[in-house]
């Protein structure tokens, strides 16, 4: 098989990246048709390994799906050409943009735009919590835990990073105790 | 050049600290851009907007922006590496060395606690940006609020707009930018 140009791997990418608003899983779809339908690089199977893995990891979805695909393709290079690519249209067109918003915003239209945004802003966040909570387990322990991350994040100035070893701590001591469980009443 | 380094390591920060991707990054962005005095309040959620209706992952869409508001295009440059950097390595190592760590019992019931971190997280960041528009010089950790400051407008928009998402699954992020501007040129220009 010829071996698969950087070139290549690196602006299949940047069109991935140039075409998808919103990132993460909206990308996914269209990373499938280019790399799987049109290029043939990687499998259905791939992809949804990419997804399983990037739930739990740490870090930037497309970034993930573009280091796996390109380390497939072509080692250590290809996956540093297909995450260059990913990341370069949002890198210029955010560069180009800021240099023009802070005159744009003194529009008075554009300022009523941006008072109105902000509103619809904090509603796509809420929704966000919606699709977040989906992926969680219900039950008292979870509940709780939300209402101690929320509560604390409001009122208090502690790290988002503490609460999250907090968290993990706690799932562990809970996930332990519920095999402790199971072992018992197996015996 | 410290300055530089100290935007890197935040980002760096910021992409290893984020489970559940793009949204689930807001809380310790917010904690440390905004906390930090990078960007104001206003301004940060001001780029959620463009980042969301702009193509290409969130987290370097919000990096960049953070970056060329503080440091220029260099600063730029420094932020989305760093919040690219540990995807990039992780699932390198995973690439190269499989992903059994992953398998075991201790990271799976690490996620049972911390996903629902996660969401009472960014719980609480809408919640704060929901009363920061209702009253404008509400403050959560002070509990100071002044009730003479009631945007009704702000709530309306909200309102319509939640309404509207819950209501219809066509009602994507942008859609949902683009009709809270509509809302927000006819209501603060006319009203």
């Amino acid at each position: 098989m010829k071996k698969t140009k950087l070139i290549d791997l690196f602006f299949s990418f940047l069109k991935i990246g140039a075409f998808t608003f919103g990132g993460g899983y909206a990308m996914m779809p269209i990373m499938q048709r280019e790399v799987v339908d049109k290029k043939g690089w990687a499998s259905d199977e791939d992809i949804l390994k990419i997804l399983v893995i990037s739930e739990s990891t740490p870090g930037v979805l497309a970034v993930n799906s573009a280091t796996f695909i390109g380390y497939k393709i072509r080692g250590f290079w290809g996956s540093f050409f297909a995450t260059l690519g990913v990341v370069i249209p949002s890198f210029v067109i955010i560069s180009l943009l800021s240099f023009f918003i802070l005159e744009f915003k003194q529009n008075e239209i554009v300022a009523h735009a941006f008072s109105g945004i902000r509103a619809g802003v904090a509603m796509l966040i809420f929704n966000a919590v919606f699709k977040l909570s989906k992926k969680m387990r219900k039950n008292w322990f979870t509940y709780l835990i939300v209402a101690f991350a929320f509560l604390t994040m409001l009122l208090t100035n502690l790290s988002p990073i503490l609460l999250l070893f907090i968290g993990a701590l706690a799932g562990i001591v809970y996930g332990a105790v519920e095999t402790r469980k199971k072992e018992v009443q197996h015996a | 050049m410290l300055d530089l380094l100290r935007l890197f390591w935040m980002f760096f920060k910021i992409g290893l600290f984020t489970f559940g991707g793009g949204y689930a990054m807001i809380p310790l962005m917010q904690q440390e851009i905004v906390g930090g005095g990078y960007v104001e309040l206003e301004l940060f959620i001001d780029f959620i907007a463009i980042s969301e209706s702009t193509p290409g992952p969130f987290a370097v869409n919000m990096a960049t922006f953070v970056g060329m508001e503080a440091y220029g295009f260099l600063g730029a440059a420094f932020t989305t590496l760093g919040v690219i950097m540990p995807s990039f390595v992780i699932i390198l190592l995973i690439a190269a060395f499989g992903a059994k760590a992953l398998e075991s019992n201790i990271v799976k019931h690490a996620f049972i606690g911390l996903k629902p971190v996660v969401v009472g997280l960014v719980l609480s960041v809408a919640a704060m940006l929901a009363f920061r528009k209702m009253l404008p010089l509400f403050d959560f950790k002070a509990l100071v609020f002044d009730a003479t400051v009631f945007d009704w407008k702000g709530v309306l928009i909200m309102g319509i707009v939640f309404g509207l998402s819950r209501l219809s699954k066509k009602m994507t992020p942008i859609k949902m930018i683009f009709l809270s501007a509509l809302l927000g040129i006819v209501l603060y220009g006319f009203f």
